[in-house]
């Protein structure tokens, strides 16, 4: 009896497993029929872009799109992961900063033959900032897909109220306004939320100051120049003299509830918010806040970084074509009025500024002038490394630990040995030119399979000159 | 079949082990001695071989004796808070005059079978400033609302102080069993020599209790050397790196920025501290383990 | 031993530490029925002011929560069926059966124990990648299909298993499959109730290497995908908190059934059989 009970109970257990085994094949539900473009946004855009696809799929019967949202906090990382472990999506956005290292990589296809033949994208209706953050070299690799300029997002009733019935136009008058602020305040409160892991504002006074960020080529850190160091030293001053708080990001439990109560009264943040605030803040509070572009150190006009997200195509898409088209899609004028109503994030597309949303939004319209000055950071694949060491010195010199000297070498320091690699690979990509020159005067042939036109590493063009090798296990495979 | 079944049953396990434990530890050596990157993944004619360079490196690198630093300070604080704690409530359940022992136990032990992720969650909004429970409850004492995982000193604590909270159960049903295993004769004896509670505790319950201390001692540290999940959801490291784990920065070097030579060498410096301390334990308290003969030795925490 | 008057100082002392063990945990199902906004005030409330499923509603419908809770179904079943099945064959045949060089892989084994399970994680990742397993279930499972730990849990048990048990049923006819069968597993079943439990869990409760091995959205379990709800809702607690029960209560309910089982593995492991 004890011998036969058993034997049921356990058979149930290996029914589990073998059901088990072969859900596994599954990925889940029916799988449809059509052609799956699989598409990863990020943030906010993850949630509204989903309200988008429907009349992409209208246009395009055949395809489905299964958008996966990723928080940005993690999608560098996810990104990354995913090309490492060959599972990368089909279409994705991603970070403009982002793209010379995903470029450098080979995850990234080369658009310029498609955009030279898709007729809804002409390259000249983009700004410029955006256009050349991604371009690598002589190839692009992205398309933009909004631009976010940082602004200054603030309280125009506590502004008013501390006697400024405009907004800062330079660092001065900003200075100024801050400290006022912050007498009315009281020591419980603030004047602006500068969260210690953002490395946007810091870099973009830095940028106004014309600092080069890298030199060398983007071979060492150049943190220590005087440019830099007027920049870092009025951002350190917004913290030392209490006008931010030195909290990390996750003591402001709610943002939006922080703002709208008054804890703070300047913010600098991207359009994405023109949404959220919107729909966040209660209605009474909806006149109290405004947007302005970003105040600049003195006479020249304030520049901003050239970020926003990009949408980019994957190099190893398996559905190519209808990933484009999603592509070309967003990328309409329409699509991106759709985006900015849904959002707020303002359209890459200068055509797109024509449509009455934005032409006669106050908000919006604030940053048109801003666009038409954007720069990229240093387009170097270790752009977000250093961003994080960036953030890591700046915090240490907030807190004090080390003093802004100290901080800025420690800095350059760590910067130049993250980039050890990349200066490895410039010189011998150098070697490399060099001895093929050689070799075609000398000889008068290339020597082997090497075409001495198009080198193992061009610091123009990135390691994207050659795929990806197959089999990476096999050393001796990526020589050909 | 009829050859050798011991063969036969062993070999899937061990197989998988092999393969997928065993090997990976092997390759991840020599990993450790190369420079493998981001720009390897992509090419692999990217890859230097380095030998010891990225362990020079990490003798050199700041971060690394953070890293160390915050560690130890969790394992040396932690581990004895938690036995301390898990300890208490073992004697307070297994005291005789106590009914429902159950329950306390059931109650006790909750923390344990709860997702970390999850309780790193909720611990985060319990530590905040303004709203978070904990705050609230020390300001009805007058203690003024510190900011728990925005300061650096505090931010260490605030994560032991969850740890603790989280793996005392576990500690205390293994003391349970230890306590039980305690003759009652021999607190009778010494009743009737007129010692009083205390002095019992000291003379007959710790005394008693040493292989379980041990056990428990062991695998505390084995464990706690690989904090991990609750910097990572609660604090990311931060702030200014007060709760950078050594397991964590070998995520951020591995998972985040690629650099998979040098997290390989963090991992293996890691299980050289983990070894040395597990050798140094054993070799102290080799008459209580004695292999199969003394109380299991099962060293990967649960 | 203990004095009258020490009982009720006993009963506050236990109470009193059951309240604050418990408190997080309370806290935690109050906030994810509080209305929006209701857990970021000062003072915090232990009560929901009226309670509201609204943030359950939203996990389900907009976040994507049920596919999160099935993926994590799906993968600690498999990985806990998988598993008691193997360890215990390998338990067993360490502990009764004689095979070359048995004692000496033993050994070795549980030397192993020592080795943290993220030392070999990194290339892991690329032999799995080699594989083309990254992102599929089974870059879960397959690390979790069989550990040192099950296999020296079950063999300790097994020890103490009589020979003549074996020896009768071999008598009778009974391969060795059969007898692994139908009279060692059994026997062993409080060990592998207490094994399946700690796999259960483990797989359940398991964050870093889903993390890392599992890229698309829909393949999270749940941990990952709070972790991920976390990064991107950092702001509504109420929302977080729900998810938060979500992922525990399913472990807490399987506990405190089997508890019994669970808490007897965890003696057993550490006491002299």
């Amino acid at each position: 009896m004890t011998r036969l009970r058993p034997l049921v109970h356990y058979r149930s257990v290996m029914c589990l497993v073998v059901a088990a085994l072969a859900l596994t094949g599954c990925t889940g539900g029916a799988e449809p029929p059509a052609r799956v473009v699989r598409f990863w946004a990020m943030g906010r855009e993850g949630e509204a872009v989903q309200g988008l696809i429907p009349e992409f799929e209208r246009r395009h019967p055949g395809v489905r799109v299964r958008v996966q949202q990723i928080p940005w906090s993690a999608a560098h990382e996810k990104l990354l992961t995913a090309f490492v472990g060959g599972a990368m999506p089909d279409v994705f956005q991603l970070g403009t900063t982002w793209v010379p290292e995903l470029a450098a990589i080979g995850a990234l296809a080369a658009l310029d033959t498609r955009l030279a033949t898709a007729p809804s994208i002409p390259a000249d209706d983009f700004f410029s900032g955006s256009r050349d953050a991604n371009r690598i070299g002589d190839t692009t690799y992205g398309v933009p897909w909004y631009v976010d300029t940082r602004l200054l997002f603030y309280r125009s009733d506590l502004l008013a109220r501390a006697g400024f019935d405009a907004p800062p136009a330079d660092w001065r008058t900003w200075a100024a306004a801050l400290t006022r602020i912050k007498e009315q305040a009281g020591p419980d409160r603030y004047a602006i939320l500068l969260p210690l892991r953002e490395w946007q504002p810091l870099v973009i006074l830095a940028l106004q100051r014309r600092a080069e960020l890298l030199r060398d080529d983007g071979r060492y850190g150049n943190f220590r120049s005087p440019e830099f160091r007027a920049a870092f030293s009025f951002y350190l001053n917004f913290y030392q003299r209490g006008l931010a708080p030195s909290a990390p990001e996750g003591q402001i439990a709610n943002l939006f509830q922080d703002f709208g109560a008054g804890f703070f009264a300047f913010y600098i943040s991207g359009p994405w918010n023109l949404g959220e605030l919107a729909a966040r803040l209660p209605p009474e509070l909806q006149d109290d806040w405004a947007t302005a572009p970003m105040p600049a150190p003195g006479l020249v006009a304030g520049l901003s970084i050239a970020g926003g997200a990009s949408l980019a195509l994957s190099r190893g898409a398996r559905e190519p074509e209808a990933a484009w088209e999603l592509i070309e899609y967003l990328a309409e004028p329409a699509t991106q009025i759709e985006l900015y109503r849904r959002t707020g994030d303002l359209p890459a597309r200068r055509s797109a500024w024509q449509d009455p949303a934005l032409a006669d939004n106050h908000h919006a319209q604030a940053f048109w002038t801003q666009l038409q000055h954007m720069q990229a950071p240093p387009k170097v694949p270790e752009w977000e490394r250093i961003a994080a060491k960036i953030t890591d010195y700046t915090e240490a010199a907030v807190r004090g630990d080390l003093d802004p000297d100290a901080a800025l070498t420690g800095l350059d320091r760590d910067v130049d040995a993250l980039l050890e690699k990349r200066r490895w690979l410039l010189d011998r990509n150098a070697h490399h030119q060099e001895h093929q020159r050689h070799q075609v005067e000398e000889i008068g042939t290339p020597a082997g399979a090497f075409n001495p036109t198009a080198s193992r590493y061009d610091s123009r063009r990135g390691l994207a000159a050659f795929p990806q090798t197959a089999t990476p296990w096999c050393p001796w495979c990526s020589w050909w | 079949m009829r050859r050798n079944p011991g063969a036969l049953f062993v070999a899937p396990a061990l197989c998988l082990i092999a393969a997928f434990f065993l090997l990976p530890v092997a390759a991840s050596f020599l990993l450790s001695l190369t420079d493998f990157d981001i720009y390897a993944v992509a090419d692999l004619a990217n890859l230097r071989v380095v030998g010891v360079r990225n362990y020079v490196t990490l003798l050199r690198d700041p971060l690394f004796w953070v890293a160390l630093r915050n560690t130890v300070y969790f394992v040396a604080v932690a581990g004895p808070l938690s036995i301390i704690v898990s300890l208490a409530a073992a004697l307070l359940i297994s005291a005789t005059a106590v009914r429902a022992k159950g329950l306390f136990r059931t109650l006790y032990f909750l923390p344990v079978v709860t997702g970390l992720v999850a309780i790193a969650v909720v611990w985060r909004y319990l530590y905040h400033p303004r709203f978070g429970l904990l705050n609230a409850a020390l300001g009805l004492v007058g203690i003024g609302p510190l900011d728990w995982l925005g300061d650096p000193t505090l931010a260490m604590p605030a994560i032991i102080l969850m740890a603790v909270w989280k793996n005392f159960g576990f500690n205390m049903v293994i003391f349970i069993a230890g306590l039980q295993s305690i003759p009652e004769r021999l607190y009778e004896a010494a009743s009737t020599d007129g010692a009083g509670t205390v002095q019992q505790f000291w003379r007959i319950t710790l005394p008693m209790l040493t292989p379980t201390f041990v056990f428990v001692g062991v695998m505390a540290v084995v464990g706690n050397f690989q904090l991990f999940a609750e910097p990572y959801v609660m604090t990311q490291g931060g702030p200014a790196h007060s709760t950078l784990s050594i397991v964590l920065y070998m995520y951020e070097e591995g998972f985040r920025w690629w650099s998979l030579g040098y997290a390989a060498a963090l991992a293996l410096v890691l299980f050289a501290i983990v070894l040395a301390v597990t050798l140094l334990t054993r070799l102290r308290a080799r008459n209580v383990f004695g292999g199969e003969a003394g109380p299991a030795t099962g060293e990967s925490a649960a | 031993m203990m004095h009258r008057a020490r009982v009720p100082l006993l009963y506050a002392a236990l109470i009193g530490g059951a309240v604050l063990t418990m408190l997080p945990l309370w806290w935690m199902i109050a906030a994810s029925l509080m209305p929006t906004g209701e857990a970021n005030t000062f003072p915090p409330r232990l009560w929901p002011s009226r309670v509201t499923g609204e943030h359950y509603a939203d996990l389900f419908e907009r976040l994507n929560l049920a596919r999160y809770a099935a993926n994590s179904v799906l993968i600690a079943v498999a990985v806990t069926a998988i598993s008691v099945v193997l360890n215990s064959l390998a338990g067993y045949a360490f502990a009764k059966l004689a095979f070359a060089g048995r004692d000496r892989i033993f050994r070795v084994l549980v030397a192993a124990l020592v080795i943290p399970g993220q030392l070999g994680m990194l290339p892991l990742f690329l032999i799995l990648r080699q594989l083309g397993l990254i992102n599929t279930y089974w870059a879960v499972i397959i690390p979790g299909m069989a550990s040192i730990y099950g296999i020296f849990l079950v063999r300790q048990y097994a020890l103490s298993i009589p020979d003549p048990l074996l020896d009768a049923a071999r008598v009778d006819g009974a391969g060795e499959w059969r007898v692994y069968w139908e009279v060692v597993l059994p026997v062993c079943r409080p060990i592998l109730v207490t094994l399946g439990l700690f796999s259960l869990m483990g797989a359940w409760n398991d964050f870093l290497w889903p993390l890392v091995v599992l890229t698309d959205g829909d393949m999270h379990t749940l941990p990952v995908g709070l972790a991920n709800l976390v990064g991107e809702h950092v702001q509504d607690t109420e929302l977080m908190m729900a998810g938060a029960v979500l992922t525990v209560l399913p472990v807490v309910i399987v506990f405190v059934a089997l508890q019994r089982f669970y808490i007897a593995g965890i003696m057993s492991g550490s006491l002299k059989e």
